[in-house]
């Protein structure tokens, strides 16, 4: 390759060859994906509102609330807005406005609902993040090893045989509620939907010309996956993620208001509205408060996801 | 089928069509593209006629907006493409104006279009009578018997083998060649008098094209339609035309019968083009006959097994009992048809899949056997052959820069980063791009960059053995000679041996020493081009010979053939549109 040397006829042969080309006279216009991604309408949306709860969240303990453990038997059953008392646990007596009112053991549901978006976003980012780096792992493996492939896809097809949600009690119930336990009984079940996609992408990316050069070019079969094929699969696992982050986040309401999630003390979405739920007739504002925050969240994340879907997938890229 | 209740031709469709008159007549026709595109119009102020009888063929490169004239005139634009000004007149009735019913009636009977792609323009649900059927249905008000007998002679004139199993069989059951017929009948059922082809063969293979071809043009003359045929390829246009229109980037350039354009272009994007296609002829290429084997294959074969765990095992042959040879600086072909094996030998050679038997012996006198070879002891022979793929736009990973693509291979033989930067820089001048190429990422490239670039990519290894599968099939023809000069000055600076793998003749006539012909997985001929092109053995490659459209048609400009190229290159400016 020394021997490389300039042909200065033929270059400027090319040069007005290419004046004349159409292709070089159409000029390549591509908008980047990030581009379009932060013009998209609902991406925008979604993700404005979720900046909003994650500020509630580390902003909680100075938007007016209280310790959200804290109760009051002189408080009990308050209606949202009234004027009340609540005793911290040095035993000093508090004079607190019951914005949300407050549930029948005298605890502030709005400290509880605002204490609570900590717990949701906790939950549903790290049972999104838990879900697609195992997800990750076993879709390259089945998805490059045809040995493993068989076996384990068969097992994620048993996993995905029964009900997540089934699952993730089974799974509480066998640890005892924490938030580490509950991250990974509902990040679980989540498991064989990441695995599946990325097996796919992995079964189509792999076909490649691309990746067939690098294998002609010698690189090895691990910097294959991790610089071919897994950069490529960023877009739709971005996506997923959103929509494991948002049915995980409602799952764990689902797990607290079965009882069966996080212990009933802490300040859960889940945990209120199962407070709330043998007084809905007289007081349903114990239940409709965390539950406008729960439904405003995964409509944000799903908003989100949406938004990201439309923008990312290679189907609505225009190929230029 | 059973068929609804006929659509009652309304009072306009029995309106007499003006006799005289062309058929289609285009007039200042200007069709705008959506916002942020890399021009402000798809189509600008195009005029053309087509006459009664007449086949006027519409020639240009990709992106000169020939398949958008045929949708405006059909009616079928995307509400992204508004027509903004000109007319569009189908024997003396206004089209641009006219309603969507009075378009849908006249679709079929009075204007039909054939497309590109014959699977995904028949419905795969319904069976080819049925889809015929319909568009009698829908159009006249024929009893059951009526139509069916219209259907069977339709299907009889497109000269489709035993009509009545063919009306009755599904779309994924006909070849290809045959879908393209039954769409054909379809266009041509109600006896329309203008007949739009959309590159209606350039899914096809050349001997199947030359069917088709032959067919429309004996349809055409027998039923005296007018036609617009929209085409890229000059072979075709010099088999069908009599007049060409030549666009580019959306205005005509040149409009004139077939001789005065193939022959005497006067625009210069035209003599570009016609200078760029490939002629028939073999250049007269020094070889040396006693240089090294760089390649040997024999007796290589490739079967798929196809393992499921019900019913019977299906075994397909892609290869069979194939030998081959390839000395230092030379060049061998392998042409044939889809289907035929020559991408499959390819890839054993590179060893992108593994053969079921036979040797590929790399390197002078006894060579070493990469067939069986364990992919260990394979890697650093891997370096020897690399391989240049069709699709430009599926070859480079687009997540990763230029630099990181053309280092990837050496730095994997331990070269350093460096040295491979250096040796990257000097290779984007030998492929004629510029060093500050190695900053980008693959969108912000051409198809003919992007192919260029993988040729560097390729080269970077310094390989002795450079696999070329289809790789200018893709490219527009004016970029194609641009790549296949590329492919040949590589080729005989660096002495390389190359392996040239594609279905169309006129490539592999200018650039191939040696030439295998493969057919349903076997080498059929295998020999100098030269012996193989002017006295060819094999029946088959007569066949594919006499296929190769433009046959003896001499393409011609100012200064001769092969000056094309640089006849032109000395006025770079492009003149507005003429004609």
């Amino acid at each position: 390759m020394e021997s490389v040397v300039r042909h200065p006829a033929t270059l400027a042969d090319a040069a007005s060859f290419d004046a004349l080309s159409v292709e070089a006279a159409s000029v390549v216009t591509q908008e980047s994906a990030w581009t379009r991604v932060r013009k998209s309408l609902s991406v925008r949306l979604g993700a404005y509102f979720l900046l909003l709860l994650v500020a509630i969240a580390l902003l909680a303990p100075w938007l007016g609330t209280v310790d959200p453990s804290l109760f009051d038997p002189a408080s009990r059953d308050l209606l949202p807005g009234r004027q009340g008392e609540i005793t911290t646990l040095e035993g000093e007596t508090l004079k607190h406005r019951f914005l949300m009112g407050s549930d029948s053991f005298g605890r502030d549901i709005y400290s509880r609902v605002i204490y609570g978006t900590q717990v949701s976003l906790i939950v549903g980012i790290a049972v999104a993040a838990v879900a697609m780096a195992v997800g990750i792992v076993l879709g390259l493996l089945a998805g490059f090893l045809r040995r493993v492939d068989g076996p384990l896809m068969r097992l994620m097809d048993g996993v995905m045989a029964i009900p997540a949600i089934l699952i993730a009690i089974a799974l509480v119930a066998m640890w005892r509620g924490s938030l580490l336990t509950v991250v990974l009984a509902i990040a679980i079940p989540e498991i064989p939907r990441v695995t599946r996609l990325v097996r796919s992408l992995v079964l189509t990316i792999r076909e490649e010309p691309y990746v067939e050069a690098a294998v002609s070019l010698g690189t090895p079969t691990w910097k294959i996956m991790l610089r071919h094929i897994l950069p490529n699969t960023v877009a739709p696992l971005v996506v997923q993620g959103t929509f494991i982050c948002g049915s995980g986040i409602l799952t764990e309401a689902i797990l607290s208001f079965l009882g069966v999630g996080l212990p009933p003390d802490t300040p859960t979405w889940g945990n209120v509205m199962a407070e709330g739920r043998a007084q809905f007739n007289e007081y349903p504002h114990n239940i409709f408060f965390p539950g406008i925050f729960l439904a405003l969240t995964v409509l944000a994340v799903n908003i989100l996801g949406d938004g990201l879907r439309d923008t990312l997938d290679p189907k609505m890229a225009k190929r230029v | 089928m059973t068929c609804a209740a006929p659509i009652t031709p309304s009072r306009d469709a029995e309106r007499a069509p003006d006799p005289a008159g062309p058929i289609l007549e285009v007039r200042g026709l200007t069709i705008g593209l959506p916002a942020g595109s890399d021009r402000s119009t798809a189509v600008r102020d195009v005029s053309f006629e087509v006459g009664r009888g007449e086949i006027l063929c519409l020639v240009g490169e990709s992106g000169s907006g020939k398949s958008v004239i045929a949708q405006s005139v059909m009616g079928l634009l995307p509400r992204t493409l508004p027509v903004l000004g000109g007319s569009i007149r189908l024997q003396g009735e206004e089209l641009t104006t006219a309603s969507p019913a009075r378009l849908r009636a006249l679709r079929a009977t009075r204007m039909s279009m054939i497309f590109q792609e014959p699977m995904t323009a028949l419905n795969p649900v319904m069976t080819c009578g049925d889809q015929i059927d319909e568009v009698l249905c829908e159009h006249t008000r024929l009893g059951a018997a009526e139509r069916r007998a219209k259907v069977l002679a339709i299907v009889r004139e497109v000269r489709l083998p035993e009509p009545e199993r063919m009306v009755a069989s599904y779309p994924h059951q006909l070849s290809g060649g045959q879908r393209q017929r039954i769409v054909i009948a379809m266009a041509l059922v109600l006896d329309p008098a203008l007949l739009i082809a959309d590159e209606p063969t350039t899914a096809l293979d050349v001997t199947t094209q030359a069917q088709i071809l032959k067919l429309v043009l004996d349809l055409q003359q027998r039923h005296g339609a007018g036609v617009l045929f929209i085409t890229h390829d000059f072979g075709v246009v010099a088999d069908m035309a009599q007049r060409v229109a030549v666009l580019r980037l959306g205005t005509l350039v040149e409009l004139g019968t077939k001789h005065d354009v193939l022959q005497r272009p006067r625009h210069d994007y035209t003599r570009m083009l016609i200078g760029a296609v490939p002629t028939l002829e073999l250049k007269a290429r020094p070889s040396d006959p006693e240089a090294p084997f760089v390649l040997r294959v024999r007796g290589l074969e490739k079967t798929y097994r196809d393992k499921s765990w019900f019913g019977r095992q299906r075994i397909v042959q892609a290869a069979t009992d194939v030998n081959l040879e390839i000395r230092r600086g030379q060049t061998l072909g392998i042409v044939g048809e889809s289907g035929s094996g020559k991408s499959t030998v390819a890839r054993c050679i590179v060893r992108l899949i593994d053969p079921s038997g036979g040797s590929v012996l790399l390197g002078a006198d006894s060579g070493r056997d990469i067939a069986t070879m364990p992919s260990g002891a394979l890697r650093p022979l891997r370096k020897r052959v690399q391989i240049v793929f069709q699709d430009p736009y599926r070859s480079l990973n687009p997540r990763r820069n230029i630099a990181e693509a053309l280092i990837e291979g050496p730095v994997n033989y331990g070269l350093s980063r460096d040295a491979a930067l250096q040796r990257a820089r000097s290779l984007l001048d030998m492929v004629r791009m510029d060093a500050s190429a190695l900053e980008r990422y693959p969108h912000q490239f051409s198809g003919g960059q992007r192919q260029r670039l993988c040729i560097a990519r390729a080269l970077m290894m310094e390989p002795e053995l450079l696999v070329a599968d289809e790789a200018v099939s893709a490219l527009d023809v004016s970029v194609q000679a641009q790549v296949m000069r590329l492919f040949e000055e590589i080729r005989s600076r660096l002495n390389l041996a190359m392996l040239f793998i594609t279905h169309d003749l006129r490539v592999a006539s200018q650039v191939c020493d040696q030439l295998a012909v493969m057919s349903r997985g076997r080498v059929v001929e295998y020999g100098p081009a030269h012996r193989v092109f002017g006295a060819p053995e094999h029946e088959y490659t007569r066949a594919l010979f006499a296929a190769a459209p433009g046959r003896g048609f001499q393409f011609g400009v100012a200064g001769g053939v092969a000056g094309g190229v640089e006849a032109c290159a000395g006025s770079s400016d492009v003149a507005p549109a003429a004609g």
